[in-house]
Parts: structure tokens; C-alpha cells; sequence
């Protein structure tokens, strides 16, 4: 205990400022290894996983608040008492009209977000080597994929919206197409509205993420980032956009698969 | 990395190194066979016994995915142990929130059907 009391002269005080203190906290050091820009896009999708858990969060609450049917698949139908079967909700294709392919739109669409996802990642392993052209191209790749996502999603919504051939009868015997805020001729009226905050809040994310790409793809051409010496913007960017896709794996599973 | 940046100390100057890309392609073909998999659960296993089993299978799969994308594509998992537990603890809440919730939701939901009878 005595000898920790006595103060022994160190560099700083006899030196004054010249040598920098480095403790590790003395400031100067990088305890997680990462640049601030990459480590505050960490943090600002730990903030957005909030958001997104929120929405799955009161996704699972209001759909175990209400009725599952139970009885065969084959004799299914539109309720408000129950909540409704993805399978017989998202069973259209573009150009396949009146037939029933349950889901295989969403599967095309989430292979268009992992395609998307695997040139970001090539686009950021060409940046590690600064090779330009490579960069340019892969990001043309992902702004390509991030807009048939979209499209896609256009579709799915004028859909959804549009309503299916077969109306159904509400209680006051109207006939009901579609869907809206308010109501919708598939199941409960939230179902219609979780449908459009969760899809349409991923979409949100994917417009900006293109938007990103966009002007990434700008700067990589008028050499920025070369000037720069590195390419790191595209890896931030390029973390933000694979975020985008992990959300789409579980807007996937829970609302389409489960 | 480390490979990748003891390349480049070997390049000339205004050279290229290689793409290194066999890594990319395996994660991707690791998602693709997962969300092929899923899909065969989906419409093979389709008795109302089976639900809670086939769900517990689309979560773990779903799990593994994050998995990938996050440890390989985000490159989380070649991060110093701080960084990776910083992200990961706050969202192992959150899956407690979600467990939480969801019982609540069947609970109101009994609530709500005895409300008048």
C-alpha cells in the first residue's frame, strides 16, 4: 500500500506533453477495433432493431390475440374471426393469373434480396483491394437487385390492395374487395394494417438503401474514395444493406412462413 | 483479412490483388439451401399437429441465417469479443420482449372471448 501512495515521476510529468499517455483509458486507443463511422453504424442499427422488434413484437401480440382456424387447409376461408393463412393471402405471380402459387412471389423476392446481399458483400471485398472497377460493378449490381425488390414489392401492395377474384361477403351481406387501413376482405382489420407498416417500413429502408447505393456509385466514379485511399463508406453502407436484408429474413419467417 | 493485406504489401504499385471471393459464395449457397429448405417444411408439413414443431423449425432456421448474414456479410463475427457482445445482449432482450408478448396476446385474446359469456 505505501509504495502505490508514492508518486513516481512519469514521462508526462517531466516531459510535459511531449510523449501522449497511452493507457488504455487515456483516450487514443480503439477498444473495439473499428473506425467511429463503422462503429456508429452498429449502433445505429441496434437502434433500428428496436424499431423492427417493436413491429414483430406487437405482430405476435395482436395475432395470438386473435382466433386461429382450425379446421382443413383445403376449406379455408376470409374471416374477420380468424386470422388468415399466408399460403391463401399471397398466392399470385405477375403474368400467372387465377393460378394459386402460394408464396412463390415472396420466394422470388427474398432470393432477389440475397443475390442483392452477395454483390454488396463482393462490392466491399473489391473496395479492400481499391480496385475501382470492380467496385462500380458490383454496386451497379446491388442497385439493380435493390430495385427489382422494389418493383416487386410495388406489385405486392397493388395486390394486396386490389383484393382477390373471389370477394368476400361481410356481415351486412356487401361484397368486399382488397384491402385498406381499415378493413380488408382477408382477415381482421390490423392484419391489413401490420401488413402495410411492416412491409411498407422495410420498403422505406430499402428506397433509402438504394438511394445510398446511388450516390455511393456516383462517388466511387468521380473517385472519391480513391482519393480518399480507402473505401470504406461502401463498407458502412454496405452493413446498413445487408441489416435490410436480415429484417426481410424475419418479416419473412413471421409473416409469411409462421 | 490479415491474407488480404499482406497481398497487397507484396503488389507493385497500381496493381490489383486478386478477388477473394470463395468465402461470399459459400454463405450464399448456405442462405439459398436454408430458404429452399424452408419452403419444402412449408408445404410438406402441413398438418395442424405438426404447427408448433414446423414453427420451431422456421425459427431456429431463421436464427442460423442471421447467423450468417450478420457473422460473415456484416463481418461481426471476426470483430474484437466487445464489439460482438455490444450488439448481441441488447437484442437477446428483445427476444424475451417478443416471448413475452406473445403469451400476453394469447392471454387477452382468452380474455376477450369470455368477455360476454
Amino acid at each position: 500500500m505505501a509504495q502505490s501512495t508514492t508518486l513516481q515521476p512519469t514521462a508526462a510529468t517531466t516531459d510535459f506533453a511531449d510523449a501522449p499517455r497511452s493507457g488504455t483509458w487515456d483516450g487514443g486507443n480503439e477498444p473495439f477495433r473499428a473506425s467511429y463511422g463503422k462503429l456508429m453504424m452498429w449502433f445505429f442499427l441496434l437502434s433500428d432493431t428496436f424499431t423492427f422488434g417493436a413491429f414483430l413484437t406487437a405482430y405476435g401480440l395482436i395475432r395470438h390475440k386473435h382466433g386461429v382456424y382450425t379446421g382443413p387447409a383445403k376449406d379455408f376461408f376470409f374471416s374477420t374471426a380468424h386470422w388468415p393463412v399466408p399460403e391463401k393471402v399471397f398466392n399470385a405471380f405477375p403474368g400467372f393469373h387465377g393460378v394459386d402459387l402460394p408464396l412463390a412471389f415472396v420466394a422470388l423476392m427474398t432470393m432477389i434480396l440475397i443475390f442483392s446481399s452477395v454483390t454488396m458483400v463482393l462490392a466491399v471485398e473489391a473496395g479492400h483491394r481499391l480496385d475501382k472497377a470492380d467496385v462500380q460493378k458490383w454496386l451497379l449490381w446491388t442497385i439493380l437487385f435493390g430495385s427489382m425488390f422494389l418493383s416487386s414489392q410495388a406489385w405486392e401492395w397493388s395486390h394486396f390492395i386490389g383484393g382477390h377474384e373471389e370477394p368476400t361477403i361481410m356481415a351486412d351481406g356487401t361484397r368486399f374487395f382488397g384491402a385498406n387501413l381499415a378493413m380488408n376482405q382477408y382477415g381482421p382489420p390490423l392484419f391489413g394494417d401490420l401488413f402495410f407498416f411492416i412491409t411498407g417500413f422495410h420498403g422505406t429502408h430499402v428506397f433509402s438503401g438504394v438511394i445510398l447505393l446511388i450516390w455511393c456509385f456516383i462517388a466511387t466514379t468521380n473517385g472519391t474514395f480513391e482519393k480518399r485511399g480507402h473505401y470504406e463508406m461502401i463498407e458502412k453502407i454496405g452493413l446498413y444493406w445487408h441489416f435490410v436484408d436480415l429484417v426481410w429474413v424475419f418479416v419473412f419467417t413471421f409473416f409469411y412462413l409462421v | 483479412m490479415s491474407a488480404n493485406h499482406a497481398e497487397e504489401l507484396s503488389l507493385h504499385p497500381g496493381e490489383i490483388a486478386k478477388p477473394n471471393t470463395g468465402w461470399i459464395w459459400k454463405t450464399f449457397w448456405v442462405l439459398v439451401i436454408i430458404t429452399a429448405f424452408e419452403f419444402l417444411i412449408a408445404f410438406t408439413m402441413t398438418s395442424p399437429g405438426l404447427r408448433t414443431f414446423r414453427n420451431s423449425i422456421f425459427i431456429v432456421m431463421t436464427i442460423l441465417k442471421a447467423f450468417f448474414i450478420v457473422g460473415e456479410f456484416m463481418h461481426l463475427k471476426h470483430e474484437v469479443k466487445s464489439l460482438i457482445w455490444t450488439i448481441l445482449i441488447p437484442t437477446a432482450l428483445l427476444v424475451w420482449l417478443v416471448v413475452a408478448l406473445v403469451t400476453e396476446g394469447s392471454y387477452v385474446g382468452e380474455v376477450l372471448s369470455h368477455m360476454f359469456s
